[in-house]
């Protein structure tokens, strides 16, 4: 699938919630199934900055396709940054770069995008495409 | 007696909505609230009479000098002071720290040694560190114990004939903690040492009589009291004020300037370079006078009552949870976590129940090191929140901890 397709498919699940509360709950859920860091990278270097929780985000190269890993010390934070790697993973670091992230304001987590949000979505955002920069030029 | 009905309709934010529930403010050690009082001051200033001061000969600009000269004696008066030019407008409490500690940058040798409490906010170390680097003075560490206060015994063993200042704040904005001044201010004096007080939680909380504590500097930010944001007021005594060089240069601030040589004006315009914020200073005025009008008395009694519920309710409802800052003297702080959940994920579900809190290290990161956690949730409460508040607050952490546990 796309990133345009997996964002598409999570606009749907979370378009079945009447309520923040099960937006929320199911944002938890999905945090719980984040591709977890290995400890090894788990460390200061991989930490995203501007956020009031800790995320650490690692990025490997496997066969073209970028791979992320990450975990955060809040459970919320965690459940953001997995809808974000699942729609980022396993693609294209050209494509992660192009892609936009306007699906979070369709999800029903608008709050979450202001630059000033302590749990710095933005800054996740930047740091998944700031991988993919970084990779692709390596590709070239 | 604090009559909640009539005081809470003086704040029109406080009928607003938050995530479709009726906002409950609890982040008052952060910024306190506007009463209509303090904004009907602003508006009236920038209606009839937004002038430049102390220096127009027109109609305008003598109204104007004459209520932000008449907010310094409000200040003046509330707070003890000797003498109105003892008062100077800041931008803040930050602004006033920064102030004194560029003073002083003229009057300490290396190795001269400066105290801070354990319980500061960074605004009352980061200026300091500065300082020491820029004279080599020495910053030593006054220690605090389990509950969040300070430990005068190792105080006493810091102070020596080198300490030329103390510096702690008179309620941490962390954990609440009303710290002994009064001790504190007499015992750097035995020891020939000044004191600066962060006043600016203790404004909203109590009335402080700078005359009889003694203090040499105390400073405090309006916007925790009432009023608006971005101005404040420090005080100094006048020897140490007329000791200190200017802190910037610029109008107001001079009595002659020639390419030659520059004279400064006399207190306080020496320390008020440039066109102040005018009606602010007004408007801080205005933000003392409607406090008085409640009285402090009725406020710290009030606002105990709450705390008292409040901590009580969390501790027998709410399991796992550990409240930091358990001194005995303590203002209405609640600095707290729930076991196993982040404070982060706390604030934010509390803010979609239309709960506002603080989260996070509360620009206070050497205590977050002390108990070894990444931050807390602060609830911090004025004399315009209500029991029904409590409840709100409490139905929505438990809702909270259902949620993320």
């Amino acid at each position: 699938m796309t990133i345009k397709e997996i964002q598409d498919t999570i606009v749907d699940e979370f378009s079945m919630f009447d309520d923040w509360m099960q937006r929320y709950e199911y944002m938890i859920e999905l945090g719980k199934s984040l591709p977890l860091i290995d400890d090894k990278y788990k460390v200061d270097e991989n930490l995203i900055k501007g956020c009031q929780s800790k995320v650490w985000v690692h990025a490997e190269l496997d066969d073209d396709k970028l791979k992320f890993t990450a975990d955060s010390d809040a459970i919320i934070t965690k459940g953001i940054i997995a809808i974000l790697i699942r729609a980022f993973s396993g693609q294209s670091p050209k494509d992660i770069i192009d892609a936009d992230t306007a699906f979070i304001d369709e999800i029903g987590l608008k709050e979450h995008l202001s630059p000033t949000r302590a749990n710095g979505l933005v800054s996740m955002v930047k740091q998944l495409k700031m991988y993919a920069i970084a990779y692709q030029t390596q590709l070239n | 007696m604090i009559d909640i009905k009539s005081i809470r309709e003086d704040f029109p934010i406080l009928n607003r909505k938050v995530n479709g529930y009726p906002l409950v403010y609890l982040d008052n050690a952060a910024t306190s609230q506007t009463p209509k009082q303090v904004i009907k001051a602003i508006t009236d200033y920038y209606t009839n009479y937004n002038a430049n001061i102390h220096r127009g000969v027109h109609t305008l600009s003598q109204e104007a000098t004459e209520k932000y000269e008449e907010a310094r004696q409000k200040l003046q008066r509330h707070f003890n002071a000797a003498h109105p030019y003892e008062i100077i407008f800041t931008s803040g409490t930050t602004h006033g720290i920064n102030l004194v500690a560029n003073g002083f940058a003229a009057l300490l040798q290396p190795g001269d040694e400066l105290l801070v409490s354990a319980m500061e906010h960074h605004s009352n170390i980061v200026p300091w560190q500065m300082l020491c680097e820029k004279t080599g003075a020495v910053l030593k560490v006054i220690p605090m114990n389990e509950k969040g206060e300070l430990e005068m015994e190792v105080y006493e063993q810091l102070l020596s004939d080198k300490t030329r200042i103390v510096f702690c704040n008179h309620i941490s904005n962390a954990l609440g903690t009303i710290n002994p001044i009064e001790k504190i201010i007499k015992m750097a004096h035995d020891a020939g040492a000044a004191v600066l007080i962060d006043g600016a939680q203790a404004a909203p909380h109590i009335k402080a009589d700078l005359q009889a504590l003694d203090v040499d500097f105390y400073t405090v930010s309006a916007h925790k009291m009432c009023g608006p944001t971005g101005v404040g007021m420090l005080y100094g005594k006048e020897s140490w004020l007329r000791k200190m060089p200017p802190y910037q240069g610029g109008g107001e601030m001079i009595a002659e300037v020639t390419f030659e040589k520059t004279t400064y004006a006399d207190l306080p315009h020496k320390f008020e370079a440039g066109t102040p914020d005018i009606c602010g200073g007004i408007a801080f005025g205005a933000a003392v006078d409607y406090m008085n009008g409640i009285g402090f008395d009725a406020i710290a009694a009030y606002e105990h009552e709450l705390l008292d519920y409040a901590t009580g309710r969390l501790l027998k409802e709410i399991e796992g949870v550990k409240i930091y800052g358990t001194a005995e003297n303590k203002t209405s702080v609640i600095s707290f976590n729930i076991e196993g959940i982040h404070p982060y994920d706390i604030g934010a579900i509390l803010d979609k129940l239309g709960v506002a809190v603080r989260t996070g290290h509360h620009c206070a990161q050497p205590i977050m090191d002390y108990y070894k956690i990444p931050g807390t949730v602060r609830a911090s409460f004025a004399f315009y929140n209500t029991r029904e508040e409590v409840d709100r607050f409490i139905e929505a952490v438990q809702k909270a901890q259902m949620m993320l546990a």
